[in-house]
């Protein structure tokens, strides 16, 4: 077993339990704390069915941002499909057999072109922070390099276009990697930075502004349905409150 | 203290996003609470000596107890989608009230002390400590937010700066900075039941004026009932409607509707006042006891009904935290939502045939709507999905024949706010406030210069002050601004036959 076998293997590992972990243990703790008021805003929805379909709006459509910016709303939408089809794509990397529709070519063609479409929703992304001066004054360090982050890793997946692999030893290093029968991950420079900035990312989601992936199933201005009036709602503390007198 | 000339903004057509000028308002700040105000609250007197370890512990307190200031200081993409919907930024082009940019005082705070990449890397994230400066701009800017939630609307997590806002002037009063036009204010309505500090003498007094006026005005013999025990209805209003233009109008409005209806109502002298300033300064505690003086009287006066006059805020607290507040209501009339706003009693006897209207009466009038952000981003009406933007209008149309919107971009769930709520109705705010109406002013005036508008109707005690001075500065008329009541007042043929 090579050096940068053992490495990488290490490191998936550990990049796994800290998302993993990291991420169950925010939505725990996002769960646990109340809501003590009615806050949703309008156009509100008086049920609990109501409040699903305007999630999934929401998550699908990215509906509020459309009404608030289109350029943020078109390169923010495209990335974030882009996104979902680049990691179908991926899927064939970690089922074995690989699950018979992830590797239909529509799939596979989608998830490949989907890299170009990243790409360019992202330096769309970057370029309004660097040339819309409200989006300038707002943007931190932090803010850049997650853009660029996630753009260097789009580009190292699609130079291996180019840069050849052996796609199949990487397909065994990670189902080796689920099933703990490790075997030989290729030591190829470009695959190696690709996955050593999807480490970084793993590491950094449950620590970063990533959190709005789960935030957004827990903004209570999105997901309470509008009903204050028929239904009293009440959290633990605030009633702690009432039997003090 | 006087406050300091400022320069005039110019209404243009349609305004383009302004550049950002930084610290162009950081001077303006609200005057401070004094130590007896504070303390009748419950909060300290003055800035105590480990304030930053009292500032961070109830910063850690509240991060438990809402979710809302949790999940929105960590879900913040910084995507910027928020940064031209305030009117306080269109208006004072100052970055730090751009709704983002207005979270981030609290963010970086949040992330130096709360989260690890803010420990260990502050630059990178844009942590900082809790300094007397940062507490000075949070100050500052926190006071600059009417808490319109305008921002939430459009922001693709739905982050709330309001609750932002509420939580940094909760953290504030804890430590003994407070505000003291809202916090007097509460301290008023504490000891005596209104904001205005207005006791039960004055207060029948001027309702019995305001029966004569009304019997001059029309020969119809309305009342302005207090304290009837066994009335079917509370009407609770905000305290500006027995006096202030042109709220007062409204009220005469609501009192012509019941009398019309045959409904039986009354006001209390114990729970004299719609508004609740305790949502203002983000205290649960505060607004639950405001609230609760509502409950006494309903259960003192023994009433079924319990209705709101026109107010935003109000409205928000009744409609949308009364119920968990001072609930539950189990021993009203089960029939009636609780708890209802006078245009939903209206719209309802429009619905029934019970009122008739002369829209001609109003015929010298062409209206357009202003949407009062608390109404029409934090409450409903008629339980109907949008019915906080139809029921008014509806009533509206019922009583005028001349009705024009704004652009849509500046009403319903996108209106701009008066410049004036969340607790900066006061004087020494008053540049903000002229600044921050200017959104709303430039839609007027296009609907003044396509239609001819003449008036603008209001549903909120706040907006219908704030308008009459911001018309007044931007060159329109102090009476242009009325109450939705007024119309309904105006325009309904009253039964004579008691005279
Ligand atoms: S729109 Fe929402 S997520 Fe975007 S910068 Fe504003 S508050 Fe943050
Ligand atoms: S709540 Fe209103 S005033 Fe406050 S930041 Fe948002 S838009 Fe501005």
């Amino acid at each position: 077993m090579s050096f940068v076998t053992i490495f990488y293997g290490i490191s998936f590992y550990v990049a796994t339990l800290i998302l993993f972990i990291g991420l169950a243990y925010r939505i725990y703790e996002y769960s646990i704390i109340p809501a003590p008021l009615k806050i949703p805003t309008p156009p509100a929805p008086k049920t609990k069915k109501g409040v699903a379909v305007r999630l999934f709006r929401e998550v699908v459509f990215f509906e509020s941002l459309f009404s608030a910016t289109k350029w943020t709303w078109l390169f923010g939408w495209l990335f974030h499909f882009a996104l979902l089809l680049a990691a179908l794509r991926h899927l064939r990397y970690f089922t074995d057999p690989v699950w018979f529709w992830v590797s239909w070519e529509i799939v596979q063609a989608a998830g490949h072109y989907a890299g170009y479409m990243m790409v360019f929703g992202l330096i769309g992304l970057l370029g309004r922070r660097i040339f819309v001066d409200r989006v300038r004054y707002i943007s931190n360090p932090s803010d850049y390099l997650m853009l660029i982050l996630i753009i260097s890793i789009a580009l190292t997946g699609l130079l291996m276009k180019w840069f050849h692999t052996d796609i199949y030893a990487v397909k065994m290093f990670f189902v080796g990697l689920m099933y703990f029968q490790w075997s030989e991950l290729p030591s190829d420079f470009i695959l190696l930075l690709h996955l050593s900035l999807v480490l970084l990312l793993m590491i950094i989601f449950p620590y970063s502004k990533l959190l709005h992936a789960p935030g957004l199933f827990f903004s209570p201005t999105r997901n309470q349905p509008d009903n204050a009036r028929d239904q009293r709602h009440i959290s633990d503390w605030a009633k702690k409150l009432e039997s003090k007198k | 203290m006087a406050v300091k000339e400022f320069e005039k903004p110019i209404l243009k057509e349609y305004s383009p996003i302004p550049k950002l000028v930084e610290q162009a308002t950081s001077h303006l700040a609200p005057f401070k609470s004094k130590e007896d105000f504070q303390k009748s609250l419950g909060y300290p007197g003055e800035l105590v000596d480990n304030w930053q370890e009292v500032a961070l512990g109830k910063m850690g307190d509240l991060l438990k107890k809402y979710r809302s200031l949790r999940v929105y200081m960590d879900s913040c993409i910084q995507c910027g989608a928020c940064t031209d919907k305030c009117h306080y930024y269109l208006g004072t082009k100052d970055p730090n009230n751009m709704p983002v940019g207005r979270q981030n005082l609290m963010r970086g705070v949040y992330r130096k002390h709360f989260t690890l990449p803010g420990k260990f890397f502050p630059k990178l994230v844009g942590a900082v400590d809790l300094t007397k400066e940062v507490l000075d701009d949070w100050y500052s800017y926190y006071h600059q937010c009417s808490q319109c939630r305008r921002c939430a609307v459009f922001c693709p997590i739905g982050i709330d700066t309001a609750e932002i806002s509420m939580a940094a002037r909760e953290i504030m009063d804890s430590v003994g900075v407070g505000q003291k036009y809202c916090n007097e204010i509460i301290g008023k309505v504490h000891k005596i039941g209104n904001n205005l500090g207005l006791p039960k003498p004055a207060l029948a007094d001027t309702l019995e004026g305001l029966e004569e006026d009304v019997e001059e005005d029309i020969g119809v013999d309305v009342k302005f009932p207090l304290d009837v025990k066994g009335a079917d209805v509370l009407l609770i209003t905000p305290s500006a409607d027995f006096f202030a233009e042109p709220h007062v109008d409204g009220l005469i409005g609501y009192a012509k509707v019941f009398h019309q209806a045959g409904i039986s109502w009354t006001l209390s002298s114990h729970a004299s006042e719609a508004a609740n300033f305790g949502m203002f300064i983000g205290s649960y505690d505060n607004m639950r006891k405001l609230a609760l003086r509502i409950r006494e009287a309903a259960l003192d006066l023994g009433v079924k009904r319990i209705v709101f006059g026109e107010c935003g805020h109000a409205w928000r607290v009744a409609y949308s935290f009364l119920n968990t507040l001072a609930g539950p209501f189990d021993f009203l009339d089960p029939r009636y939502p609780v708890p209802q706003h006078i245009c939903e009693v209206t719209h309802d006897l429009i619905n029934k045939n019970v009122l008739q209207f002369d829209k001609s009466a109003n015929d010298g009038k062409i209206i357009t709507f202003h949407d009062s952000c608390n109404v029409a981003r934090a409450s409903n009406m008629g339980d109907i999905i949008g019915g906080q933007f139809s029921l008014p209008r509806d009533i509206i149309k019922a009583t005028t024949n001349n009705f024009y919107d704004m652009d849509d971009e500046t009403i319903m769930e996108k209106t701009f706010c008066c410049g004036g709520g969340g607790g900066l109705l006061t004087d020494d705010l008053i540049e903000l406030r002229m600044k921050g109406a200017q959104p709303r002013m430039e839609a007027l005036k296009r609907v003044v210069e396509d239609h001819g508008v003449t008036h603008m109707a209001a549903i909120c005690a706040i907006c219908k002050s704030q308008f009459s001075k911001a018309f007044q500065y931007y060159g329109f008329e102090l009476d242009q601004i009325i109450s939705l009541h007024q119309l309904v007042g105006d325009a309904l043929i009253m039964n004579k036959k008691e005279l």
